[in-house]
């Protein structure tokens, strides 16, 4: 179950280029905006790409993300809900 | 109209960015262009930021913050920037994502930064500058509008204004440029520039900054006394006319210039106005500078910076001497034009 | 440091009209431009309505005499029509020549429209492909080169690029050149043709409207993008002697929020600054403004900080506010010329235009914008709102004489 977190992870230091961050470095738990990792709007927008890209998922209203990447678990958790 | 440059950053194809260096080493390039000496980025950006700036917008905020320091300057009065084409490695990102993926699956990141004021607006926000920002985008002379503004604004009692010149020189920018005849279709050498026949230039890119007041310091480099520009002029005469009206209208004459810093870039098209204007100035050492910074639409700010250093060093690198007269740097003339159609002068003077 | 700048001038072309009057007559008829898109070929074309102009590059080239299209770009062909009309209507078409007249011209895309469709060719390293000539077009500063040319300009020209505030700065360096003294007159605004770079870039910003524009509506969609040029000629009050005055411009300001790249703040506060520091220097108090030609460009974010800081500034006295964007679209580097065009027709024909497609007030707003044309009205001061990507924001308030 945890290949796609993991996977969510190094996926996300490429879309996002965060080169001094390796997968290690992010807790699945852990909030990706703010205080966790520092992203911001640019780079909700730039993971909505990437959910299309990688797992064929499209998001329309961008107000959804804010739920959606709070953390790689609720990224992992929406992507196997719509693909159940 | 007189200011002071009172702090330089300045991010080129030499070591330029470390002020207390002045062209001791010289680095060169054979083929046909010359790319920045980058400083440690992350001595000057926080990692978070910097993952998503490209090499221009990189430059561009640590010139604006060497810049800043060296005139000890914290928030300066104003913020202008001159680029011919912008943050070209951002615009042409998305632009070919766009083509290749048939206008699907892209990301936002490029296309915000592909503005020409990104770097204007993250040198901003890097440092909470709230005041006065702008951009120009003219060509040949997009250095010189950001520097005439800047001295506009010192004149309205605006103080510390960062003005400066930016452009990049990307592969595909290269290979474009190349296909409407801007560089030398056979490889030289750099330094060879000023000796080379063929039509063409060779590339360059830059990202320097400059700090300018209406009040000296101690550190302050040389005074700007005079700038102008003017577009197509009729013939070789009226160049030589525009100089001259320019200086006598300060009260000058040729022979009062010690040192002219001219825009030579090598090409045989165009190249040849310098040297008619070069003529009236028998008794002045003669300069150039594109062999170390190729050519770009704001290379004259390496002009400007050439100058200033010289003023302020009174020394005159030997890399750069098109003469053998010697004198002592107190009044420098640049001298620019791009294609013969847009031309500069400006008039420093020591300090 | 004292002279009085003037403007005498009006040129625009837009989906809403090929000229001012044209123009002047959708505005009165709530006759918006926003259509589907039928000249640009996107794929966005099923669900983003544009606003384009009506012309095809050949009839542009036609209308203003340009004998060689190839190699000129649409944003060039845009800006000559509209800085042509400026400086016929301001009666200096024929001193153009004079290196006291400059030319200030802003874009934020100059020829992306014409490189976007051969950049493959331009880039390709066996020397193949045709349409090179669209190379040296390009960049930003061709388009306003291009322009005087046209107009047989010889004097100081400028080009701009701080987004979409660009033209708006091109009044405000354009007022300044001459309380230096070093110019008379100067044709100032914008020009920016539609294209697929564009539509794209804004579309993965999630800002573009899949319907028609509602700007401070409360459940707005964004933006829908337009096309355009818009000029003004303004002259210092020696040089505006005994000529028609469309308006004065008494006061203006640029700042930077330095907040984030792409977005404002929701308080507003670089709006707010630009605002009340272009009413002190027009050394007016906010009930003075009768009219604001808002940014508005119904994005989220933008229609809640401009209208908060339209709050602050204003009180309880919000003057009447409209966005015209939703008749032209936002026509990016043009749209604080051709904003400032219908300014200054708003203070000449005494008319407050409308914000068409108004759904439903902001619930964070005490005002709601103009939706019905307002005519035989005295207007004595307009502010006119212009804010960019980088933070960059000006204003400019134009009082009649």
């Amino acid at each position: 179950m945890a290949e796609l977190e993991e996977e969510l992870k190094s996926q996300i230091i490429e879309s996002l280029n965060l080169e001094d961050i390796e997968i290690g470095d992010i807790e699945t738990d852990a909030p990706l905006f703010g205080a966790g990792l520092g992203l911001d709007s640019i780079d909700a927008l730039e993971l909505i790409v990437m959910l299309e890209k990688f797992h064929g998922i499209k998001i329309d209203d961008p107000s959804q993300g804010k739920d959606i990447f709070e953390s790689i678990k609720t990224m992992a958790e929406f992507i196997r809900a719509q693909k159940a | 109209m007189k200011v002071y440059i009172n702090g330089i950053g300045n991010i080129s194809p030499q070591e330029t960015w470390d002020n207390t260096k002045f062209l001791k080493e010289v680095v060169s390039s054979d083929d046909n262009r010359l790319l920045c000496v980058e400083p440690v980025y992350k001595e000057y950006i926080s990692p978070i930021k910097l993952r998503r700036m490209s090499k221009i917008i990189k430059r561009g905020i640590a010139s604006a913050l060497i810049a800043l320091k060296d005139a000890n300057v914290e928030n300066p009065g104003a913020i202008i920037t001159g680029t011919g084409w912008g943050c070209w490695a951002d615009t042409e990102k998305f632009l070919l994502t766009m083509i290749e993926q048939g206008e699907e699956q892209l990301t936002p990141t490029a296309f915000m930064q592909s503005t020409h004021n990104t770097v204007s607006g993250q040198i901003a926000i890097s440092i909470k500058c709230h005041n006065y920002n702008s951009t120009y985008a003219h060509r040949g002379v997009s250095f010189e509008r950001s520097l005439q503004d800047g001295m506009m604004l010192c004149l309205e009692g605006n103080k510390n204004v960062l003005v400066g010149g930016f452009d990049e020189c990307t592969d595909n920018f290269f290979t474009m440029l190349g296909r409407v005849g801007a560089w030398k279709k056979k490889t030289i050498n750099s330094l060879d520039l000023f000796n080379d026949s063929q039509e063409g230039s060779i590339g360059g890119e830059a990202s320097i900054a400059f700090i300018i007041d209406s009040n000296k310091t101690d550190n302050s480099y040389a005074s700007i006394d005079a700038m102008t520009t003017f577009y197509k002029p009729d013939s070789d005469e009226q160049v030589n006319e525009k100089v001259n009206e320019f200086l006598s209208s300060y009260n000058l004459s040729p022979s009062d210039i010690d040192v002219v810093v001219s825009g030579n870039n090598g090409d045989s098209k165009s190249d040849a106005i310098y040297n008619v204007v070069l003529q009236e100035f028998p008794e002045a050492t003669h300069t150039g500078f594109k062999h170390l910074c190729g050519q770009f639409d704001t290379s004259t700010a390496f002009g400007t910076w050439l100058a200033a250093k010289m003023l302020k060093t009174q020394s005159i690198p030997s890399v750069v001497k098109l003469n053998d007269v010697n004198k002592v740097p107190s009044k420098v003339l640049v001298v620019n034009h791009q294609n013969k159609e847009n031309y500069s002068l400006q008039l420093l003077s020591k300090c | 440091m004292s002279t009085r700048v003037f403007v005498t001038g009006l040129g625009t072309i837009s989906s809403i009209g090929n000229n001012v009057e044209e123009s002047y007559q959708s505005l009165v008829n709530s006759k918006k431009g926003i259509a589907p898109m039928t000249r640009l070929d996107s794929k966005h074309k099923v669900n983003r309505p544009i606003a384009e102009v009506n012309l095809t590059n050949e009839e542009l080239a036609n209308f203003v005499n340009v004998k060689t299209l190839e190699g000129c770009s649409r944003t060039s062909l845009l800006g000559i029509v509209a800085a042509r009309e400026a400086a016929v209507d301001a009666g200096i078409i024929n001193e153009l020549s004079s290196e006291r007249i400059g030319l200030i011209s802003a874009t934020t895309v100059g020829g992306m429209g014409e490189t976007e469709l051969h950049y493959r060719n331009f880039i390709d390293e066996n020397g193949q492909g045709a349409h090179l000539d669209y190379i040296n077009s390009h960049d930003c500063g061709e388009s306003t080169q291009r322009i005087a040319d046209e107009l047989g300009m010889k004097g100081y020209q400028n080009t701009i690029n701080t987004a979409c505030s660009s033209s708006a700065n091109a009044i405000l360096l354009g007022s300044r050149l001459i309380k230096h003294g070093i110019l008379d007159k100067v044709i100032v605004g914008g020009t920016d043709a539609l294209c697929k770079f564009t539509v794209n870039g804004f579309n993965t910003l999630m800002i573009l409207s899949d319907k028609d524009t509602t700007p401070f509506s409360a459940h707005r969609k964004g933006l829908n993008l337009g096309e355009g040029a818009g000029f003004v000629v303004i002259e210092s009050e020696e040089s505006a002697k005994a000529k028609k005055i469309y308006s004065e411009v008494t006061g203006y300001a640029n700042g930077c929020e330095a907040f984030h790249q792409t977005a404002s703040s929701p308080e507003g506060d670089g709006a707010y600054q630009v605002m009340t520091e272009a009413l002190t220097f027009a050394g007016l108090k906010s009930g003075d403004i009768d009219y604001i030609n808002a940014h508005g460009t119904a994005t989220e974010i933008n229609d809640l900080s401009e209208g908060t800081a339209i709050q602050r500034v204003f009180g309880d006295n919000v003057p009447k506010v409209s966005s015209t964007k939703s008749f032209t679209g936002h026509t990016l580097g043009a749209s604080g010329g051709i904003e400032a065009v219908f300014s200054n027709l708003a203070i000449d024909r005494k008319t407050i235009f409308p914000n068409l497609s108004f759904e439903e007030q902001m619930p964070e707003l005490n005002f709601k914008p103009q939706t019905d044309v307002i005519q035989d009205v005295e207007i004595t001061n307009v502010l006119s709102n212009a804010f960019g990507f980088g933070g960059n924001n000006s204003a400019v308030i134009f009082s009649k004489v």
